[in-house]
């Protein structure tokens, strides 16, 4: 079992399997995303109190997903190069993070636009909005501190503390906004999450979501395959690769 | 091997880090000196109009302390860390959560104690009611001590930096907003002579989960980054 | 001469590699250390001297190898290592608004062990008596250097692992502090050192090692 954890993670593995896995990642979110937008931004009904403009959630919804859903492999596979000192952990954290912040700076201008026909204004301190807006935070001040530090590992280790306490104090954050923004905004016109989707609704939304995700899984291991390239560029093994592919 | 060294060492930690700062006055003074000098800026900045200052109050004196413990964070490690004293309790055999958790609490004695004293002052020239004093108080003593920990790690993982200061306001200021949501929330309700329990047993949990996680937190980020 | 500590103690140094921002510093490093002897490890500036010295004392990770002190890995079982060993660095760690005598106060309660002499005695043997009260600040570099080295009087253990010891320090006083590592090293403990100083010691109990290229 460990062994074979310790082989697929070595660099080689996994820039030999990412090598493999891009193209199918890259033709898959294309062919979802275009499904997906057709069926929701088209074949979808028309919402009866919102009309067009509850469309945006197509695009909204999942990037807010997708924020969250990438801080938890932040902080997932930080802990794992920090516990394990599996370098290509690291990697994966560090190259989600950018990924993670254009989603989550996403969520925020959908959510915005959205606001506007819906509320009358661009923003709305409600609660989901604000805590997105936190999380765009939190995925700064990973990116700030890792260029901040020179020294690629110690950034890395620095990174996964951050990130774990940041998922340790997510929940707390979101809980506290939440109450916050009842006790403010009791009666808030209209909100995101209608408590019953109909069903032709819900499809494109998650085919979209499932888009989303594979697309992040591509742009992710791009980048990690970016970071391999510097990181290994003296091995043996690298130049072996370079060459025997000029050839 | 010497018996009892635990709290030995705790003690001898926190003593340490108190007579340091009442040997430099001016850690104390300063953040104190910003904590007034932010708060009395509100009234020129918006009004004195004592209606609108006294539902601003609670929010203006929380963000004020925020800044202020923020200002004096550095302190917890910096000067350790320039003269080779952070390199020296590393290498202690005694565990690093527990010194931390000393330096911390000497913190929290000469930045946060101040703040909590100085607050009913303010708080009478922003109009605050007597009725909310108490949870002023309590507040400021359940809540800055979650600051002083919180904060601890975001110096811990900025300390080897050459340019820490902004980069750690960055770090920390999201990790303070459940503090100041719940905080600055408990005063005004008490303004308005509603029970405040459930706040404070808030901010106690935060304080538990805080006192527990972050010391430990604190002491695997300073590992780090004295590599 | 009886010696003071375990003679079974064993450091032991296993193929060490490290880089510093791409460039090899030094690898597959390899030597053993046991008691009564002293390393002395020279070199140009840049060499990595310092960086040996924090590897060895578990502050900075290798990139490759391990350090073994009595065959257990000091990455794993930190404090039993720590509690052997005492380290002064280039920065040695004596707080400016402290005495010295409450600097030495605050290291003895770090230390797991138990010191056979008093603080005033420490500082009187590194020839800081008169300075004891004074605020650290006051005293000059080589004084302050002395302080320092006075925590080795104080907590008595096997491993001493120096960073330049006689940087600032006069002639009389490097004899002094030389002497206190011969004597050490003859009563059977153990000190690595980096210092272009040479040692009163035979080659039975020094080891030198040179990291030019």
């Amino acid at each position: 079992m460990w062994s074979f954890i310790h082989k697929h993670a070595s660099p080689k593995h996994f820039y030999l399997l990412a090598e493999r896995l891009i193209p199918w990642l890259g033709w898959s979110t294309l062919i979802l995303l275009v499904v997906g937008l057709y069926q929701g931004l088209i074949v979808a009904p028309t919402d009866y109190q919102q009309g067009e403009s509850y469309r945006i959630i197509y695009v909204h919804v999942p990037a807010a997903w997708m924020s969250m859903f990438i801080y938890m492999v932040m902080a997932t596979s930080g802990a794992i190069g920090l516990v394990w000192k599996i370098k290509m952990a690291d990697a994966v954290a560090s190259s989600s993070a950018p990924i993670g912040a254009a989603f989550t700076l996403l969520a925020l201008v959908t959510g915005s636009l959205w606001g506007k026909p819906m509320w009358g204004t661009w923003w709305v301190w409600d609660a989901r909005l604000t805590s997105e807006l936190i999380l765009l935070f939190l995925y700064l001040g990973f990116i700030a501190l890792e260029s901040a530090i020179e020294d690629r590992r110690t950034a890395a280790n620095a990174c996964a503390v951050l990130a774990l306490v940041g998922v340790v104090n997510i929940p707390i954050i979101h809980y506290s906004v939440e109450w916050w923004n009842t006790l403010h905004q009791g009666a808030t016109v209209t909100r995101f999450d209608k408590p019953a989707m109909a069903t032709s609704m819900l499809i494109p939304l998650l085919i979209m979501a499932l888009g989303f995700k594979l697309y992040y899984l591509y742009a992710m291991l791009l980048r990690v395959r970016v970071k391999i390239l510097e990181s290994e560029k003296d091995t043996t093994w690298m130049k072996e690769l370079i060459t025997g592919a000029k050839k | 091997m010497k018996n009892a060294s635990l709290s030995n060492a705790f003690f001898t930690m926190l003593k340490r880090d108190l007579t340091l700062a009442l040997r430099t006055r001016s850690e104390i003074a300063n953040p104190l000196l910003f904590f007034i000098i932010v708060v009395s800026l509100f009234p020129l900045a918006v009004s004195p109009e004592e209606s609108l200052l006294r539902t601003m109050a609670p929010g203006i004196i929380w963000v004020a302390a925020l800044l202020a413990t923020m200002l004096s964070l550095d302190s917890i490690f910096r000067s350790d860390f320039e003269d080779g004293s952070l390199e020296q309790m590393l290498l202690s055999p005694q565990p690093i959560a527990l010194l931390v958790l000393g330096k911390i609490m000497a913190h929290w004695l000469v930045s946060g104690l101040p703040l909590i004293l100085i607050a009913p002052i303010l708080g009478i020239s922003l109009f605050l009611p007597g009725e909310a004093m108490f949870a002023l108080l309590a507040t400021l003593a359940l809540g800055t001590p979650v600051l002083s920990l919180v904060g601890s790690i975001g110096v811990a993982l900025t300390v080897g930096l050459r340019r820490g200061g902004v980069l750690l306001s960055l770090l920390v200021l999201p990790l303070y907003i459940p503090v100041l949501i719940f905080a600055s929330n408990a005063i005004a309700t008490a303004a308005a002579g509603i029970s405040i329990k459930g706040q404070l047993y808030f901010l106690a949990a935060l304080f538990a989960l805080a006192v527990t996680l972050a010391p430990m937190a604190t002491a695997a980020a300073l590992r780090i980054s004295l590599r | 001469m009886a010696s003071e500590y375990s003679a079974k103690q064993i450091l032991e140094v296993q193929s060490l590699s490290c880089t510093r921002e791409d460039r090899d510093l030094f690898s597959g490093l390899s030597f053993t250390l046991t008691p009564g002897h002293a390393l002395q490890i020279e070199g140009p500036n840049g060499s990595g001297k310092t960086t040996i010295l924090r590897l060895l004392c578990g502050l900075r990770l290798p990139d490759e190898g391990d350090i073994l002190w009595n065959g257990q890995s000091i990455f794993e079982d930190r404090a039993e290592y720590l509690s052997n060993l005492a380290y002064i660095g280039h920065a040695h760690g004596v707080k400016g608004e402290l005495t010295p005598l409450e600097n030495l106060q605050v290291s003895q309660a770090m230390s797991a062990v138990e010191s056979p002499i008093s603080a005033d005695e420490a500082l009187e043997k590194l020839g800081l008596f008169g300075f004891e009260d004074a605020p650290s600040r006051t005293l000059s570099a080589g004084q302050r250097r002395r302080v320092a080295l006075a925590r080795l009087m104080l907590n008595p253990v096997p491993l001493w692992i120096l960073d330049e010891p006689f940087t600032a320090i006069d002639i009389h006083g490097q004899k002094q502090i030389e002497n206190m590592i011969t004597e050490h090293v003859l009563r059977g403990g153990m000190a690595i050192l980096t210092s272009h100083h040479p040692l009163d010691l035979s080659d039975d109990h020094l080891t030198s090692l040179n990291l030019a290229k």
